[in-house]
């Protein structure tokens, strides 16, 4: 390689995208480029200009604006820019100023095709084939395939190895100093290859059998032999084992189908250890799972409180392997479903069968099967039509009242905005709440609706079913009847919108301010979840999780073709960002939060980022226009 | 152009060239794609100290032509082109004492000197005077220190085509400041 070249090639080469290139590439690009300086405030790109050539900062920082003069990103030293409009017609349908000094290099044209030809995260990355997001979607799903949990990850040590000629009181007391429970038995290999393996000095063995604590037992005190006996005499035919490649499940599998309790773990033909039943207990004790049924198995509120860290780990280790932001949800939310089943089954034991039957009922993140690690409680009870409050109030007090108290206990603090069934508001028989439902559809302003749209994400965590799909039912059936009901609550869906972007350590806004750092949930899942219950609401959707919505919209005309998937793929990229920082918080002994900050934020997932919040600005305009507020009404005030 | 010359040492009469890169660049475009670049091998032996200097080493000087055959294309490549030096006392007086010794005949030619634009503001000026008045220390005016005013990037120097580059990359960041894009040649060279 040139030396002259190395300068260029080395700034490249820790950019995305050009991190991933072979080093041909990447000497084809130091040796290619052209380069100029641009003071700051002077034009770069200037609309509808010829252009044949991808523009990348190699220092100072550059202003991207759309064709109405709205800033549409601001770019700093490694960034690209000029490839929407290679890609498309080549004309420059984004003009770009400097906003600082600045030193641009000029990939010529032939070469980026060459580099999207043969670099396919590249291609990806300048939404050549297929956009950006969807490909680190896809990436993140195929990392989880691979990311099942390997029996190898189970093992701590190297088995023992013991020769067949040993005798049975040497073998105990190699496998008692090593602190071990069994050891595998070698014997000088036969004729069979594909059982042989070599150890470190070269020496050909094969593996004839497992001995273990209980074959002591059974086989040699039990049967009367010496202690002089060779342990190979002891060992049965057959030795069940298992490659080091499979999952933990599989291991488990295997051992429950054999009843065994020990499984040796081999690397092709080489043992590399041995698994134990209790290895593998120890490790699906952090399984949600395994939570959930030690849930259902506490005596108290107390006990369940002391379950609160194991919520965490469970959180953790479901990252750690790969899980969506779906699988998260889901498992996080039927765990605090559990907690509150839990919790009232305990509150009915002790103060006695309800005096009516009742439903409780879950709203907000629970709901949806959506929650997260960080999330307040929001429930309220729907109660049978016979309550009667004078006789009946107390009791069901008393029960919301341990409930919210539990869940508090457990790491669901109270809901700020009073979303209890400890507010009476909120503890009330069906019939009202049918009302309630009816009032707000029928009667919408954004002002009443601000507080009350929490309620239109709802489900039923325990009791009486049937009395929360009733209300279900009444929301699906009035809602896409009622354009104003739509309208205030598209608008109210308005209020929180996304930012621009990130520059250099900041999060960038729309006016290009800058702030150090961001609510994930404000700014991205939550308007997110906002804009898509407006859409479900509007065809009638009786689905509550927003990625289940999103199919009930697909299956109308509401949504342009493939605006649906779009905002799929962007939540998914904002919420899994808001669960990683969420992990990262809690491996740094953090109190995990919503925020992130811009430099703890990888090359790669800014840019993600980036375009999901763009998906999300723009589904918010659409929103505006699909659903506007029938002016006619105000005139006529 | 933008043109930078590798000797070993100062004096066009005692040291050599070593190598010489060629940058072509207008005011809008730095051409890096045809770019040239000669090592050369020197009359004298190469002291150690430039061989760390210039990370030239003894192998690449060995195979390295004579500047006798590099001198013809490298004229040919400045025919009808503007030379420009960051610091004109070692280009011009080299390639002139190289000419007057392969080819018989001085080499005269007009450069833009991006040192001396950056000495006419820091040096000269009533303002640098002031300075010096004030005891303040004078600015520097090499290379690296001068694009750093203009937020430049700092390059890993002292390969000809690199600090050819650098050179250029500053003419276009000093126009851009200092002048009119229709400044003319007159004003700027020396």
């Amino acid at each position: 390689m040139e030396v002259e070249l190395l300068e260029i090639r080395q700034h490249m080469s820790r950019f995305s995208p050009f991190e991933g290139l072979s080093d041909d590439l990447l000497d084809a690009l130091a040796g290619q480029v052209e380069v100029a300086y641009f003071k700051a405030g002077s034009d770069i790109l200037v609309l509808d200009q010829g252009l044949h050539e991808l523009c990348y900062i190699r220092s100072g920082a550059v202003e991207v604006y759309r064709r109405n003069g709205d800033l549409y990103n601001r770019l700093g030293e490694g960034d690209i820019f000029g490839h929407f409009s290679l890609l498309r017609n080549h004309r420059v349908r984004f003009p770009a100023r400097a906003l600082e000094d600045t030193l641009v290099y000029f990939i010529p044209e032939p070469l980026f095709h060459q580099l999207c030809e043969f670099d396919e995260h590249f291609a990806d990355f300048v939404e050549l084939g297929r956009p950006r997001m969807e490909a680190a979607v896809e990436q993140h799903k195929q990392a989880n395939d691979m990311m099942i949990t390997r029996v190898r990850k189970l093992l701590t040590r190297y088995p023992v190895m013991i020769e067949a000629t040993t005798t049975v009181q040497e073998a105990a007391r190699l496998i008692g100093d090593a602190q071990a429970s069994a050891a595998l038995v070698l014997d000088a290999p036969d004729d069979n290859p594909r059982c042989t393996f070599t150890d470190s000095e070269d020496r050909p063995w094969k593996v004839r059998g497992i001995l273990t604590d209980s074959d002591f037992r059974t086989r040699v005190v039990a049967e009367g032999l010496s202690p002089g006996t060779p342990v190979g005499e002891l060992l049965g035919e057959g030795l069940i084992t298992i490659q080091s490649d499979e999952s933990v499940h599989e291991a488990m599998l295997c051992m429950l189908r054999n009843n065994i309790h020990h499984l040796p773990v081999l690397h092709r033909r080489r043992p590399v250890g041995i698994v134990h039943l209790s290895d593998i207990i120890r490790y699906e004790t952090h399984s949600s799972l395994y939570l959930v049924s030690n849930i259902f198995n506490q005596s108290s509120a107390v006990g369940l409180a002391k379950l609160a860290p194991d919520v965490r780990a469970a959180f953790v280790r479901m990252v750690e392997e790969g899980a969506n932001s779906q699988m998260v949800g889901s498992a996080l939310s039927t765990i605090g479903r559990s907690f509150t089943r839990r919790l009232l089954e305990l509150a009915e034991e002790e103060l006695g069968p309800p005096p009516v039957p009742y439903c409780f009922m879950v709203n907000g993140s629970m709901a949806r099967n959506e929650q997260s690690l960080v999330t307040d409680q929001d429930h309220a009870l729907v109660l049978s039509d016979n309550f009667d409050a004078k006789r009946h109030d107390a009791y069901f007090l008393a029960l919301a009242k341990r409930v919210s108290d539990g869940l508090d206990a457990c790491g669901y603090p109270y809901c700020k905005g009073e979303v209890m069934a400890t507010n009476g508001k909120w503890r009330q028989p069906l019939s009202v709440w049918k009302r309630y439902f009816s009032d707000w559809i029928d009667d919408p302003t954004p002002e009443r609706l601000l507080h009350s749209s929490i309620f239109f994400d709802l489900d039923s965590s325990y009791g009486e079913e049937a009395y929360v799909e009733q209300l279900q039912d009444l929301v699906a059936q009035k809602a896409p009847k009622s354009p104003l009901f739509l309208a205030a609550l598209a608008r109210n869906a308005l209020n929180r919108t996304p930012p621009l972007g990130f520059f250099r350590t900041f999060v960038m806004e729309k006016d290009g301010k800058h702030n150090n750092s961001i609510n994930l949930k404000r700014r991205g899942t939550a308007p997110m979840v906002d804009l898509v219950r407006v859409h479900a609401l509007a065809c009638g959707s009786q689905a509550q999780n927003s990625f289940e919505r999103l199919d009930a919209i697909g299956n109308t005309q509401l949504l342009a073709p493939g605006a649906g998937e779009k905002l799929r793929y962007a939540l998914e990229l904002i919420a899994m960002a808001r669960i990683r920082h969420q992990v990262i918080d809690i491996q740094n002994d953090q109190v995990p939060d919503n925020n992130i900050e811009p430099e703890n934020v990888e090359d790669s997932e800014r840019h993600n980022l980036k375009d999901a919040f763009q998906v999300l600005s723009n589904a918010q305009k659409f929103l505006k226009y699909r659903y506007p507020l029938p002016v006619r009404i105000g005139r006529a005030r | 152009m933008a043109l930078d010359l590798e000797t070993t040492g100062l004096d066009a009469r005692r040291h050599d060239i070593v190598s010489i890169g060629l940058v072509p660049f207008t005011l809008g475009r730095i051409r890096w794609a045809e770019r040239r670049y000669w090592v050369v091998r020197p009359i004298r032996p190469l002291s150690s100290e430039s061989i760390t200097f210039h990370r030239i080493t003894h192998s690449e000087i060995a195979e390295a032509p004579d500047l006798s055959t590099v001198l013809p294309e490298l004229l040919e490549v400045m025919a009808g082109r503007l030379a420009v030096v960051h610091f004109r006392h070692i280009e011009r007086p080299f390639l002139d004492e190289a000419a007057r010794s392969h080819l018989r005949e001085g080499l005269r030619f007009p450069v833009i000197d991006t040192m001396s634009l950056e000495a006419r503001r820091y040096r000269l000026s009533l303002w640098a005077r002031f300075r010096r008045w004030m005891r303040r220390p004078p600015v520097s005016i090499r290379l690296s220190d001068s694009r750093a005013r203009y937020g430049l990037p700092a390059y890993q120097g002292h390969h000809a085509l690199l600090d050819a580059l650098a050179t250029a990359e500053l003419l276009q960041a000093q126009i851009a400041t200092h002048y009119r894009s229709q400044v003319t040649i007159g004003e700027l060279w020396s």
